[in-house]
């Protein structure tokens, strides 16, 4: 007799077996994978595996923004500043050149050192970030180039000046621009995808996932806290979020996985960028031939259907 | 240092000593109302001019000119897409909410005239799991955007919402692109959105649908911020200023248009229609 978690596997299975792949490797790495634990009849991602994902997501060796860019982007030239009021060293953006073309970067930036960490806030980006972002958004547009979006963010950052300044405001609308474009756009959570602060570059025609990347709504400790009244409730709550890659496709808020060297990016930053390369360029590749407005209209039906409702009177 | 979230904010509105006063007794100024004197003052203090938080129903009888509202997309009901598990189901909860609201969810849509002119309305309503955004609100407010444009007539959205609904976890996440993305069809069709926050809007609401109006306006005292003030607090170990995100440094910062009494508001919404309503 099957087991449940036989069950659970071989729904999953099916279910990622029907989506389209990417570029043809990372989903069917997926698949692999899925089909090696399923031969094994083990459980669906255990509470503790998922809490694995979130260490990993957040390991103080993952490569972030600027170590890929350093590995795939020639031709950098950082932009800085908003243009407003202050540059905020938690996002980076930039030109440069992609596999012969021209691209905007726009990545979340943790720092690796205290120092350095101190400087860019945790990777938690203030209002001026984001309209930096935008800034970055408006020259792509100006010059059709695509934009990659890198995203690796605990969480916009919630300080005094940053809800004086805005906070709330410009998330929505670094949301509502990245809807008004006609170029490319492609994300990618490559560590903590953070709730508003994440989505707030996040809207793209393609939105890929790091193998041990996360994306959620909500921190572990920000979720237990609140609904368990106990911040040392993490694990049960990052069981409950299922905020890892494989959940994320499942319930179609990402649109593949990008796989990661074995162990975790962490281990080996080269491979981690090419891995992350091939799939970057996959995806411009998949975009690049569709009209400005038939990508935009493409790209707001998708976020309009993303996990939407059947209506289902009760 | 910790890491908090920041789009979740509180599910209740903050009470200062985490004590629950009586619905009806003023927080502000401790005068105590019967319902019907509330009611007869648009839920505001005679006293003290606190405005008291306003059920989806009652506010749309206050806008609304009588009959007038036709509510739209009655039937939807939110599920529950992960089997979340907290201390409770997810789905008691929803249900418990529908019993103690009679509300389907936290939002409430259709098409109503105020001061005879045509206008949709979106109206969110905080009793409902603290107005918290799901599925089911992200869509009825894109259904909302939808059929205002189809109809040529302009969107008043009425929000009250601690922010995502986190029983629905990363889905939630994505009503903040789906509202957003609504908003810009409606834009591109021609139409138009007048944003009326209502104590309290934060989190993943202000941060999408509620910050993109034509015009922007708050009732008075209202908190506006991304992220609640025991977030920031115990992120930053700040002292708080005591009006900290509310409307009225918000409009001192620039982020609104104008802080509008309730008592003005019916007077606000109709000069809104009379200018945006394409001269019906």
């Amino acid at each position: 007799m099957a087991s449940e978690a036989e069950l659970r596997l071989r729904d999953r299975l099916s279910k990622l077996s029907r989506m389209r792949l990417l570029g043809g490797t990372r989903l069917s790495g997926e698949l692999k994978r899925l089909q090696e634990q399923l031969q094994r009849v083990t459980a669906e991602p255990s509470g503790a595996e998922i809490w694995e994902k979130v260490e990993l997501a957040r390991d103080e060796d993952r490569p972030y923004a600027l170590d890929y860019v350093e590995r795939l982007i020639e031709d950098w030239i950082e932009l800085h500043g908003d243009r407003g009021r202050a540059d905020d060293a938690a996002v980076v953006t930039g030109v440069g050149r992609f596999r012969g073309r021209a691209v905007v970067l726009i990545g979340n930036q943790k720092g690796r050192d205290l120092k350095d960490r101190i400087h860019r806030n945790y990777g938690m980006a203030n209002p001026e970030g984001y309209r930096k972002a935008m800034r970055a958004m408006e020259l792509a547009e100006r010059h059709g180039f695509p934009i990659l979006s890198l995203v690796d963010i605990p969480g916009a950052y919630p300080g005094v000046a940053a809800e004086q300044h805005g906070q709330g405001g410009a998330i929505a609308r670094s949301q509502a621009m990245l809807a008004r474009l006609h170029i490319p756009i492609v994300a990618c959570v490559i560590g903590e995808g953070g709730s508003g602060g994440a989505i707030a570059t996040a809207v793209a025609d393609q939105v890929l996932m790091q193998e041990n990347a996360i994306y959620t709504v909500i921190s572990p400790e920000g979720a237990a806290s609140i609904l368990w009244r106990d911040a040392g409730e993490k694990q049960k709550a990052a069981a409950a979020f299922k905020p890892d890659a494989v959940h994320c496709l499942e319930l179609g808020v990402i649109d593949s996985i990008v796989p990661e060297p074995p162990g975790g990016a962490h281990l080996d930053h080269d491979e981690a960028a090419r891995l992350l390369g091939a799939s970057l360029e996959a995806a411009l590749e998949e975009l690049e031939p569709i009209p400005g407005d038939e990508l935009r209209r493409r790209r707001r039906a998708k976020f309009r259907t993303i996990g939407m409702v059947r209506a289902a009177a009760r | 240092m910790e890491k908090f979230d920041v789009s979740i904010e509180h599910r209740h509105a903050p009470e200062p000593d985490g004590a629950k006063p009586h619905p009806n007794t003023c927080p502000k100024c401790g005068s105590h109302y019967r319902d019907d004197e509330l009611d007869a003052n648009l839920r505001v203090c005679p006293h003290c001019e606190h405005h008291f938080p306003v059920r989806a129903p009652v506010r749309i009888q206050q806008l609304a000119d009588p009959g007038s509202f036709v509510e739209e997309a009655v039937d939807l009901r939110s599920d529950d897409p992960l089997g979340f598990f907290d201390q409770r189901p997810y789905t008691e909860r929803l249900a418990e909410a529908e019993v103690s609201t009679g509300l389907g969810e936290a939002m409430v849509i259709g098409r109503a005239s105020i001061e005879g002119r045509a206008c949709e309305l979106a109206v969110m309503d905080f009793s409902f799991m603290g107005g918290s955004m799901g599925r089911v609100v992200g869509e009825k407010f894109a259904l909302a955007c939808e059929s205002a444009s189809e109809q040529g007539i302009p969107l008043v959205a009425v929000t009250a919402s601690g922010g995502a609904r986190m029983q629905e976890a990363i889905l939630s996440l994505m009503q903040l692109p789906k509202t957003v993305c609504a908003v810009e069809d409606l834009y591109d069709g021609g139409g138009s959105m007048l944003n009326v926050l209502a104590h309290p809007t934060t989190g993943g609401v202000l941060a999408s649908f509620a910050s993109l109006g034509d015009v922007m306006v708050a009732e008075p005292g209202t908190l506006m911020s991304f992220a609640g003030p025991r977030v920031v607090e115990s992120v930053t170990r700040e002292k708080l200023p005591e009006d900290f995100g509310r409307a009225e440094p918000n409009y001192r910062f620039g982020h609104l248009d104008a802080i509008v009494p309730r008592r003005e508001l019916k007077a606000f919404v109709s000069r809104f229609l009379r200018v945006f309503g394409n001269g019906q």
